[in-house]
């Protein structure tokens, strides 16, 4: 009885049984595929095309009438202040991200180190940097650079050392704009490594303990390997960041003095927006794809590795 | 004899377990007076803002202590927020970090959803595009788009360049790709069975991401839109390119342009008007700190 | 409340058979259990049935209609899953009422049918918690309560209890029992634990490699196991396999094991496994509880033998005894008092009235 009726139902469906599944298939993908287009457009339209744009407004000239091939790179070649940037930008990027790293490394360690209850306070104080916008905190320290009422340059006044030209003399500026830098991204790093530190399993530093690792041994043969893989994206995200930085420099020292500070991001909009030389601005930025390139090949090869291994 | 070896063992360990406990106890002291060292050095810069802010210009100008505060007044403050000016950048700053912060929820959730469970045509391939586009900074596509703007304003007449508006169509680039990551990474954190056992309820894949999927993961939600309010709120380079009217200004760039005149740095204003730009993100932190971080470290630990 | 319905139905994932085209007819208000290794399907099968899986071919009937298209939540079932998956942010009266309230029921309907459930399955004061707040057996029991709030044609349990410990085990195991013998719905339950099987199942249903191997009441699979795998699968200790020779020694037909150990069959087999005699690769199966100590006085069928000890296991009623035949580890339970002892012989007794002939090649049982 039951089989007569499901054979007949049966016979009925069979002639659209793939159909209907294959409409359900149909439409849950295409629902799928209508919610990421938005997401489709925004990158399509707002990222990819602008980059492959910067490419053709590389090739033009001034007032973007004229095709010019590569002259805006030879152009550039030739002048010594792109050189500097290039040297700029390198020293800038690998100095800062060294620095927030060691820095970010140590502090992340000394909280760890205090008890559990009060680590939350002094992780809380010490991202303040991070979370202030950098233009605005990049403002107070111009004005503790200030040439004539350095609040650094007081204080050495009262123990006796000689006023410091922070953002006056070359040298002194690339200082400064380092230094800012990585008073911005070392807690940064600080706040990563402290979450790689709390996922090493205390069993395992037990584990040191038992075979007779000492202080150093424990880190060289269990911390740093555990925290090897957030070490190393971390480092990646920054330099990407950092070589690609503008606020920093724009509001410190604006390029200034001649031009000696620039790096990519600023040098480019100087000419590009400011210059009005919106080829010549495309070309400089442009110098920044290799770089960040690299940098995203290694961090996407990281991802996939984990994909793989999860 | 057993009572009498554990004596004898325990006077033996007695002083070792005490130089133990000591050399702990020198770890925690310097672990303190590096961790305050550290703490000055990182707090300083906003410290001073503060100082400076409760300053006249006066007592700025004058040779004293710029550590101190000798006649404290909350002047620049009553100027600042009484200028029009200045609300002005605040309100344009409100409006904008607002409407990015919805824009980005109402892209990237959706996307999230159908990236972490509808498995369609090419959805791996974007979820890495996704991520890539993440690491492609701003001031390579400033100037780009900045000629994308002026040729749409040929063709249509609509004038996008020193508008406000403007930034709410570039502001997304800069929020949607990391918060989509990182609402795949809590989406695909959500066990299977859960959208299953919503299935059987009778839930259609709509209500399965509004009544199990955002409540689950609200706290993935909450620090996604913390990460897109603080990108919203300090971005400096696409305002500074895009807007120069003082009407269209938002408040970093309207305090950098408008504060400092020349060479006329009315230094008060602009620590006040830098402190009150910071507020915000500060305030936000505070309250929302373990959310806060929780978006900041997972872009690197999850996925 | 309804009967279930499988017709030939096939899982192919990419090149992969899952399920190879079974067929199975479950009765109204039945409770059947699907049991099996790990892979053997049992667990797509279910999921088919619940239509979280689209069936590659044939069919899937639930209470007359053929469901293979239908989607899960027209299907009238109900699921309760192996990590319960109960939703996190809800508290327990919402989690049991979500599909209720998804279909639009009345609010006095909705708590009536709740209270109802939290009755039966005594988590009444629960019913404002959050699923965090709950142990594993108070969440198993609200993922029963979200099953039978729905009152459905069919209750789908996907190894509910393996990841409860095994004291709860055992009592979630009765509080099942008892929840089918108060609300009578057709049950498919899904385990890879042959006591859990055993002791629930109206009917058991033995799958492997995609296949059913055996379906019947547990007491039908513990007498009269079909294969060798069924054999070996249901009972614990598990079914011992000595390979021997059916032979027929002076008109008697016996068991050749080896040159010091031949065993006659009893006369009642005899004539059973008469067309058999010569097959050189039979295998002998006998369960542990039939090997025991030798009495003094042998029952006709139950012959004794002499076994070397290995290793034994005293569980207090009973003693596990481990010896070699022919190389293999032969299981036993003797009476503790019988004096067994590690690397100790002990005259044991094979009743071979409860023996199974099971042929090697073919792996079913003669």
């Amino acid at each position: 009885m039951v089989d007569a009726t499901m054979k007949s139902d049966a016979a009925a469906l069979r002639a659209d049984k793939r159909g209907s599944l294959q409409k359900t298939f149909q439409r849950k993908s295409t629902i799928a595929f209508l919610m990421t287009l938005p997401l489709i457009v925004l990158i399509a339209l707002l990222v990819l095309y602008p980059a492959i744009y910067a490419v053709h407004l590389a090739t033009l000239n001034k007032t973007m009438e004229r095709f010019v091939g590569l002259s805006n790179f030879t152009f550039l070649f030739k002048r010594e202040t792109f050189w500097m940037v290039v040297w700029q930008s390198c020293i800038f990027a690998i100095t800062a991200v060294f620095f927030k790293a060691v820095i970010g490394f140590i502090v992340a360690h000394l909280v760890h180190n205090i008890p559990d209850k009060g680590q939350r306070k002094w992780r809380g104080m010490l991202l303040v940097p991070w979370v202030i916008p950098p233009a605005m905190s990049t403002l107070a320290w111009l004005w503790l650079f200030d040439p004539s009422y350095s609040a650094f340059n007081w204080i050495f006044e009262r123990i006796g050392i000689d006023p410091v030209p922070w953002l006056g003399d070359v040298y002194w500026a690339r200082f400064c704009v380092i230094l800012v830098n990585v008073w911005i991204g070392a807690p940064f790093f600080m706040i990563m490594y402290l979450a790689a530190l709390k996922s090493v399993p205390d069993q395992l530093y037990e584990a040191a303990k038992i075979d007779g690792a000492n202080w150093w041994q424990t880190m060289r043969f269990v911390t740093i390997p555990m925290m090897r893989n957030i070490i190393m994206i971390t480092a990646l995200f920054s330099t990407i960041v950092t070589f690609a930085n503008f606020d920093i420099v724009r509001v410190l020292t604006r390029g200034d003095p001649l031009d000696q500070t620039h790096v990519f991001a600023t040098w480019a909009f100087r000419l590009g927006i400011e210059g009005g030389d919106i080829p010549l601005g495309a070309a400089i930025s442009l110098f920044m794809v290799p770089i960040l390139t690299i940098g995203a090949i290694f961090i996407l090869r990281d991802i996939v590795k984990r994909g793989n291994e999860a | 004899m057993t009572a009498a070896v554990t004596t004898n063992s325990a006077s033996a360990a007695g002083p070792r377990y005490g130089s133990m406990s000591n050399d702990r106890k020198w770890a925690l002291r310097w672990s303190y007076f590096f961790l305050i060292l550290f703490a000055i050095f990182f707090l300083t810069p906003p410290i001073y803002m503060l100082i400076t802010s409760l300053k006249t210009s006066q007592e700025i100008s004058a040779i004293t202590n710029p550590w101190w505060v000798y006649n404290p007044t909350l002047d620049n403050y009553r100027e600042l927020l009484s200028s029009n000016q200045y609300q002005r950048f605040f309100l344009n700053s409100s409006i904008v970090t607002i409407c990015v912060v919805t824009i980005t929820m109402l892209i990237s959730v959706p996307a999230a959803f159908a990236l972490s469970r509808m498995k369609f045509w090419g959805s791996t391939i974007l979820g890495m595009g996704v991520f890539l586009t993440y690491l492609i900074p701003e001031t390579l596509l400033f100037i780009p788009l900045f000629k994308m703007m002026a040729v749409f304003n040929e063709i249509t007449g609509i004038t996008l360049i020193n508008r406000w508006w403007v930034l709410l169509i570039l502001y997304p680039t800069l929020t949607v790709p990391f918060t989509t990551w990182i609402m795949i990474g809590y989406f695909a954190s959500i066990p299977k069975e859960l959208d299953e056992a919503a299935l059987i309820d009778g839930a259609n894949w709509w209500q399965t991401l509004t009544k199990i999927f955002i409540p689950v993961a609200l706290p993935g939600l909450i620090a996604a839109m913390i990460f897109a309010f603080t990108v919203s709120w300090a971005q400096f380079l696409y305002p500074l390119a895009f807007t120069t009217s003082e009407s269209q200004l938002v408040l970093p760039v309207g305090i950098i342009t408008t504060l400092i005149k020349g060479d006329v740095f009315n230094w008060g204003q602009i620590m006040t008007g830098a402190l009150l730009g910071a507020a915000p993100p500060l305030i936000i932190y505070a309250f929302l700190m373990d959310y806060y971080i929780a978006g900041l470290t997972a872009g690197a630990t999850k996925g | 409340m309804a009967e279930v319905h499988i017709r030939k139905i096939v899982k192919k994932y990419d090149d992969v058979l899952a399920v190879r085209g079974i067929d199975l007819d479950i009765r109204d208000h039945e409770f059947v259990v699907l049991v099996g290794p790990s892979g053997c399907g049992k667990t797509t099968t279910l999921r088919m049935i619940a239509g979280l899986e689209d069936i590659t071919d044939g069919e899937i009937a639930i209470g007359g209609d053929v469901v293979n298209d239908v989607p899960p939540k027209d299907r009238d079932i109900a699921m309760v899953f192996q990590n319960y998956a109960l939703y996190p942010h809800m508290t327990v009266h919402e989690n049991m009422s979500f599909g209720l309230r998804l279909k639009k029921f009345p609010k006095d309907e909705i708590n009536r049918r709740v209270d109802e459930a939290a009755r039966i399955l005594d988590i009444t004061e629960l019913l404002d918690r959050k699923p965090k707040q709950l142990s594993g057996g108070q969440r198993q029991r609200v993922a029963m309560g979200r099953a039978i709030v729905r009152n459905p044609k069919v209750f789908l349990f996907d190894e509910p209890l393996s990841n409860l410990d095994a004291k709860l085990r055992v009592q979630m195991r009765i509080e099942i029992k008892k929840v089918h013998q108060k609300v009578r719905t057709t049950t498919v339950y899904v385990t890879h634990d042959q006591v859990e099987a055993m002791t629930l199942a109206d009917r058991v249903v033995v799958m492997n490699h995609g296949v059913i191997e055996q379906v019947g009441t547990p007491t039908e699979l513990y007498h009269h196991p079909r294969t060798r795998f069924v054999a070996g699968f249901i009972g614990s200790p598990a079914m011992n396999f000595i390979a021997c020779n059916l032979q027929d020694e002076g008109g008697q037909l016996k068991l050749r094991v080896n040159d010091t150990l031949t065993l006659p069959v009893p006369a009642a087999r005899a004539s059973k496994y008469a067309q058999h005699k010569g097959n050189g690769s039979v295998l002998l199966g006998i369960r542990p509880e039939h090997l025991t100590e030798a009495r003094a006085q042998l029952e006709p069928g139950v012959v004794a033998f002499d076994a070397n000890l290995d290793v034994t296991e005293p569980m207090g009623m009973e003693t596990l005894v481990y010896f070699p035949i022919n190389g293999e580890t032969i299981c036993g339970r003797v009476n503790p008092a019988a004096g067994a002892k590690d690397g100790a012989p002990l005259k044991m007794a094979a009743d071979l009235n409860q023996m199974h002939l099971i042929d090697a090649k073919s792996g079913l049982v003669l």
